[in-house]
């Protein structure tokens, strides 16, 4: 991998939204800084965002039920969003969803703005709906989302339950574009999180320049599907 | 989780009966407390399916809000199938197949290529039904409204370790599944035309969909 200054650095602040378009070559490092954090994030094909991040394509291609290194977001066209290049935290859950209003106000009780300013508690659909509608996109467009930093274990009877403990502070996450993918994140709470309190936590980013994915790309090496992957998202390009 | 349970309703009161044949979609409007029931005619069937909201279909089914509001990734008779704001489009209130799926997701054209061969780009897809379904339907619904969908009949595994496979399918002819309406709710279906792998144990068959107005008046 090539190794590349930082474009530039921001923190996520607890509960909040961030958005960008993430450059075809560049790689979004997520750095759990406290431990126990969650990154919500929802991803499209800036050029055309009606193709989007597919949780079961992503799941189906490569048998899998987490995310890691080696492992790449699919889109809905047979196409690779994004890649896992790096990652120290070793589990990234793709099942669960995000928070809603209800839901927050049932487990934490309300938090309004009049009484606690910029601490009022926030629920992650909404939040994806607004950084949405700042794009021009709606509804229709929010689809299944990824909870990084968070694990959730499913027993063979398939039951769910969330994996306390499984980001440790200072652990992270590189995902490199290998499209212009237009990535929606915020760090509200896991909607699993058995925390009794609201207590999101922040999320510190950085944008460098890793250049596309090379013939040993270890993420396009890693099954026969993800080479066909990686050769339909170049096909793109031409 | 399963929950074989059987339902008392008779075919012969139905007010409404379709076979599907294998590769075609259906699409058709369920009203608030009808019960709805799809037969796998064959065997091992998947039958991909997605609901919304009648009167607003932005409202529409989620996967993951449904798996994770009952905690328990598959979908048995007592889950609640789940709306993207929270609504209860319906309840499974019978099945005896045990066991359904909302990992899987639908095929494509686009899917198959990775999966499986880019030369397999021209074998029939459910993401191609689903799109022919709504463009014929004519309320304005486009590819952004197909998203993750139910895969009826299908048996998806999630291993601990976080893995997942296509294992051949524990349904068998004659098993259904039905549901009832908590409210108005559009219904589409794709009759799986996959090939590929034993999602319809190599063989894709008729189902047979059953309407009844509502027994609980």
């Amino acid at each position: 991998m090539i190794e590349s200054s930082i474009l530039w650095e921001e923190t996520v602040q607890p509960g909040a939204t961030w958005s960008h378009v993430l450059k075809r070559g560049t790689a979004l490092r997520m750095t759990d800084v406290a431990g126990g954090a969650n990154a919500g994030a929802i991803f499209y094909n800036f050029e055309c965002p009606t193709e989007r991040f597919n949780m079961p394509d992503t799941l189906k291609a490569q048998h899998i039920a987490r995310l890691t290194e080696g492992f790449v977001l699919y889109s809905d066209m047979g196409r690779v969003l994004c890649s896992i290049i790096e990652d120290t935290v070793g589990w990234h859950d793709p099942l669960a969803g995000c928070s809603n209003r209800a839901m927050i106000a049932d487990r934490y009780g309300d938090a309004r703005y009049q009484e606690c300013r910029n601490d009022y508690y926030k629920n992650a659909r909404d939040s994806f709906l607004v950084e949405l509608g700042k794009w021009g996109l709606g509804p229709r467009d929010l689809v299944a989302n990824v909870n990084f930093f968070s694990r959730v274990d499913v027993a063979a009877d398939g039951a769910m339950s969330f994996h306390a403990g499984n980001s440790q502070p200072g652990s992270y996450i590189d995902l490199r574009a290998d499209m212009n993918v237009l990535t929606i994140v915020n760090t509200c709470p896991h909607p699993l999180d058995p925390n009794p309190k609201y207590d999101p936590k922040p999320v510190h980013l950085s944008i460098r320049r890793v250049g596309t994915a090379g013939p040993d790309d270890p993420c396009r090496l890693s099954r026969p599907e993800n080479e066909r992957g990686f050769t339909l998202t170049e096909r793109y390009f031409l | 989780m399963s929950a074989i349970v059987e339902s008392k309703l008779n075919p012969a009161d139905a007010v409404y009966r379709e076979v599907i044949p294998a590769g075609e979609p259906w699409i058709r409007e369920i009203r608030k407390g009808q019960h709805f029931r799809i037969v796998d005619l064959g065997g091992n069937q998947a039958v991909d399916t997605l609901f919304y909201n009648a009167h607003d279909y932005s409202d529409r089914f989620s996967a993951q809000d449904t798996i994770r509001e009952q905690r328990n990734i598959y979908l048995t008779t007592g889950t609640r199938l789940l709306s993207t704001a929270g609504t209860v489009l319906l309840t499974i209130v019978a099945d005896t197949c045990g066991r359904h799926d909302t990992l899987g997701g639908a095929c494509a054209n686009e899917s198959n290529m990775v999966r499986y061969a880019i030369e397999k780009r021209h074998m029939h897809a459910c993401r191609s039904s689903f799109l022919k379904a709504v463009i014929d339907w004519d309320h304005g619904m486009s590819k952004r409204d197909i998203t993750s969908n139910i895969n009826f009949f299908m048996n998806v595994p999630v291993t601990p370790e976080g893995k997942l496979t296509f294992e051949d399918g524990i349904s068998e002819s004659g098993k259904y599944v039905e549901m009832r309406a908590e409210t108005d709710v559009l219904a589409l279906i794709s009759n799986c035309p996959q090939l590929n792998n034993p999602c319809n144990g190599y063989d894709p068959t008729p189902v047979e969909i059953l309407i009844w107005d509502s027994p609980e008046k």
